[in-house]
């Protein structure tokens, strides 16, 4: 998305200057340091948040980084004697490569990712802090900086750390602003609602988290060297402390983190809320009470005091509510007409012995099938015959165990799913998984956007094209829960169209909807086909099935049994005995 | 190297220690599994059964059987009303550890403000009692807890496979909706589960007074290791449980006599990576 000159931005501009004159003015000490502690919490609470608020996995081990940063800027700069500023970005460096890693680690896992990240990010905290008191970056004697030398800001060395809070906030919240308002942001939303389907929508899932992470750790890395000096003696125990894992968690969460700036303004709140508790005996009063806030936010608030705002905020000052206006359609050209093409020309994708196991069930056993550009293939067979993991093998959801599929030329076996998109192979789920948390229009310009790989502006071009195109233009705005079921398949759908696929492969979308809509749903199929997409469905209708293909293709126990026109294949007496049993095959 | 006799005497350690960490991870194992909530506030309530074993113990001379028989009734109506907040809320498995990771926060600052961050130790009468077995000490409470950590992993184990109520769990565990629909009472059921969960706690607590020295931030040094424990031992299996304990104790204690003691707390991050790197599928 291009960045304009707007009004926010320019009073965020006259804001920050402001803040940067503040010490300028014979403000006392104190109020500076104050200061400075609301402007490390930004950075910390925002930066947890790039990650874990947009994308859904929730970080235990944001002190782990901020530690890390805190001992790289105080080792550099006392037993090296680099220069303090220079130590900073190595700071960020160090961290993000720590949360790279790990990210590398757990984000591979296909099951319990999201329960497995919180878990090693919550040891990791205390692995790092028990590296570091053992070895001499610490040695269990604390890293002193009163010595180190910083350039003076305004006449002191506070007000440089000052300025440094700041710098470090203004950048956090800036990029996190970025992150929410580009594609990746898009993306992480996404899969905070469903992984797995974002990554057959085109996501570069595992890319985007591991990016987003090695940002929100370097930025506590960051901050944490910043940290260093302003306390100007580092111990372990203070470091990595229970609180640093906690209040960027309680700051987010409180002021609403599925928008950019939430943490921040749920930071304000909280450190000002608690400051000059501190330190002293109550100090593990506070924390206990600061933990039985989150427990009442989690429950209660569990979206923050953000949305509230939002709405206040539209209430005071109308102009400035999104206005709700679909974008001008663009209408999506259509490729050569496919019908024509389908007897001549080489298939489009070929299945070759492909074999999938679970465990000891061979759910595919070595299935062969050609699709032919620009035909409708009817995919049928009894329920569990197979026809949801070969529709998984060939979106890239699940590996092949042997055998191979080739899509136009392209060996597509063993790819990521996201690429598998990009290529043009596009699906619809029998149950409508939509992403509960994008608006219906969000939903399908999310596909135009990952799976038809076009800019954001045109994306939404689309994605009103094909809501108008299935009859949901009404719904743009709304969210999937407020949908019907038809409805919602006709979601599937659209979003399906949307990435502009040359493959499109319907998992029974005709399934619960009335004879009305069936009829409605053949004839779009049909429009489909004709604007040059190839179509494998699913389905059990067997009306539907005839009506529509151009092939049937029947499945039963993990084999293809039968292939050709309706008619043939409906007098095959296998597939008569698989229907109705043997005693009517003859 | 160290002697040979230095190392039997680790693995002797290591298998018990591993006894007490298998008795956490019961516990922890079991909600996880059968009840997909991630209870990041089991260690702490272990915790504050072990505190209050020792304070009734001390203070009133309680001995740690009745104060045990106390914890394990009360901890299982907290396990119950627990459960009961988590149903009310409909809390997601995220969200339940967002939720126990703040009452572990909770219940850390109220120990520490009643009897403060000092360590503390509970002197029993048998805590430095062994058995001798040619040259190797095997302390007798470690030995209880091991063999205590083994009776109910074991009993566990049986009541889920042999009992109704036991299979009707895990049938809810791999498919909710559809064991309700065959007249499974799930609500019912997890409530128990959620208690018993609790109450093994409680008894890994009044083990942990016996053997070990007590300080709050003692509940963050456990997470790792007994969570590692967990996923080596499998979601919602006690044996495993179990295993994964003595399989963790025992690099632990052969890492302390080979190595260097404070790098104990590293082996089961290390082991806990290892094994996702190479074996993704285990989880």
């Amino acid at each position: 998305m291009s960045v304009k000159a707007s009004p926010g931005m320019g009073a965020a501009l006259l804001a920050v200057v402001a803040l940067a004159a503040v010490p300028a003015t014979n403000i006392p000490p104190y109020y500076l340091a104050f200061l400075y502690l609301i402007f490390f919490w930004i950075a910390m609470a925002t930066s947890w948040n790039i990650l874990s608020g947009y994308a859904g996995y929730w970080s235990f081990g944001h002190a782990a980084f901020f530690g890390t940063g805190v001992y790289t800027s105080a080792t550099l700069a006392t037993k090296f004697g680099v220069p303090f500023l220079l130590t900073l970005p190595v700071a960020a460096c160090v961290a993000a490569l720590l949360g790279s890693a790990i990210g590398f680690v757990v984000f591979r896992l296909q099951r319990l990712r999201g329960e497995l990240f919180a878990l090693i990010t919550i040891s990791m905290t205390f692995v790092v802090a028990t590296i570091i008191s053992n070895t001499p970056i610490d040695g269990g004697s604390g890293v002193y900086l009163i010595s180190v030398p910083l350039p003076e800001a305004f006449g002191s060395q506070n007000g440089t750390i000052y300025l440094l809070g700041l710098f470090m906030a203004t950048l956090t919240i800036g990029t996190a602003w970025w992150v929410f308002r580009s594609k990746m942001g898009l993306g992480l939303f996404a899969i905070h609602d469903d992984e797995d389907v974002a990554e057959v929508k085109g996501v570069p899932t595992f890319r985007y988290k591991i990016a987003a992470f090695a940002l929100s750790s370097g930025i506590a890395g960051a901050a944490g060297g910043v940290y260093s000096i302003y306390v100007s003696y580092v111990t372990v125990g203070e470091t990595f402390e229970v609180t640093v894992i906690m209040y960027p968690v309680v700051m987010s969460i409180f002021g609403g983190s599925r928008h950019w700036l939430g943490p921040a303004f749920g930071a304000v709140i909280v450190t000002t809320a608690l400051y000059g508790f501190a330190a002293g005996p109550q100090a593990s009063l506070v924390r206990g009470g600061v933990a039985l806030g989150l427990i009442v936010v989690v429950l209660l608030l569990p979206d923050g005091v953000m949305p509230s705002l939002q709405r206040w905020w539209r209430i005071l000052l109308p102009g400035l509510a999104p206005r709700q206006v679909l974008p001008e359609l663009l209408v999506p050209t259509p490729r050569a007409t496919g019908a024509v093409l389908a007897q001549i020309a080489p298939p489009l994708l070929q299945c070759r012995d492909v074999t999938k196991t679970f465990g000891g069930v061979r759910a595919l056993k070595g299935i062969t099938l050609d699709v032919r550009p620009g035909e409708i293939l009817g995919l049928v067979g009894p329920n569990g015959s197979g026809k949801s993991t070969l529709i998984n093998v060939i979106t890239g959801h699940f590996q092949l165990n042997a055998g191979s599929v080739t899509f136009d030329g392209t060996s597509i076996e063993g790819m990521p799913a996201h690429r598998v998109a990009r290529l043009g192979i596009a699906r619809s789920y029998q149950i409508p998984r939509p992403f509960n948390r994008l608006t219906v229009l969000g939903n399908v310009a999310l596909a135009a956007s990952f799976g038809g790989g076009v800019g954001e502006a045109e994306a939404e071009r689309l994605a009103s094209y094909w809501l108008t195109y299935t009859g949901l233009a009404k719904k743009a705005f709304d969210y999937p829960v407020q949908l019907n079921l038809h409805e919602r398949k006709f979601l599937e759908l659209a979003r399906g169209l949307a990435a502009r696929p040359r493959i499109l492969l319907l998992d029974e979308v005709l399934s619960g909807l009335n004879n009305t809509e069936i009829d409605e749903a053949l004839g779009l199929m049909r429009d489909i086909r004709d604007r040059g997409t190839t179509i494998i469905f699913v389905e059990h209708l067997m009306r539907a099935v005839v009506a529509l293909s151009d092939r049937v293709a029947v499945l039963n126990n993990g084999a293809l049994i039968a292939v050709g026109t309706p008619e043939e294949t409906m007098r095959n007496p296998e597939v008569v005995s698989v229907y109705l049993g043997k005693a009517h095959a003859s | 190297m160290p002697s040979l006799s230095l190392l039997e005497q680790s693995l002797i350690t290591g298998v018990l220690t591993g006894g007490l960490y298998g008795l956490l991870a019961l516990g922890l194992s079991m909600s996880w599994g059968l009840l997909r909530l991630v209870n990041l506030g089991h260690f702490a309530i272990a915790l504050l059964g072990a505190y209050i074993t020792w304070w009734l113990g001390t203070a009133y001379g309680v001995a740690p059987w009745l104060a045990g028989a106390i914890i394990v009734v009360a901890f299982f109506i907290y396990g119950v009303a627990l459960h009961w907040v988590f149903m009310r809320f409909a809390v997601t498995e995220m969200a339940s550890m967002l939720i126990t990771f703040a009452l572990a926060v909770i219940v850390e600052s109220t120990l520490q403000f009643i009897w403060t961050a000092d360590f503390r130790r509970y002197e029993t009468p048998w805590g430095s009692e062994s058995w001798i077995v040619g040259s190797l000490y095997v302390p007798k409470l470690n030995l209880m807890a091991f063999l205590v950590a083994c009776l109910l992993a074991g009993g566990t184990w049986a009541w889920l496979r042999y009992t109704y109520v036991g299979r009707a769990l895990r049938a809810c565990a791999e498919d909710a909706p559809i064991a309700i629909a065959y007249g499974i009472n799930h609500r019912r059921l997890s409530f128990i589960l959620s208690g018993l969960c609790a109450a093994y706690a409680g008894v890994a607590g009044v083990f942990i007074a016996l053997v070990a020295t007590l300080a709050p931030s003692q509940i963050w040094s456990w997470v790792g290791v007994v969570f590692a424990v967990v996923i080596i031992g499998r979601l919602g299996n006690p044996v495993g449980a179990l295993a994964g304990g003595i399989l963790i104790g025992v690099c632990e204690a052969l890492t302390m006599a080979v190595i260097n003691p404070s790098w104990a707390a590293l082996v089961s991050f290390s082991v806990l990576i290892a094994l996702l790197l190479f074996k993704p599928r285990w989880v």
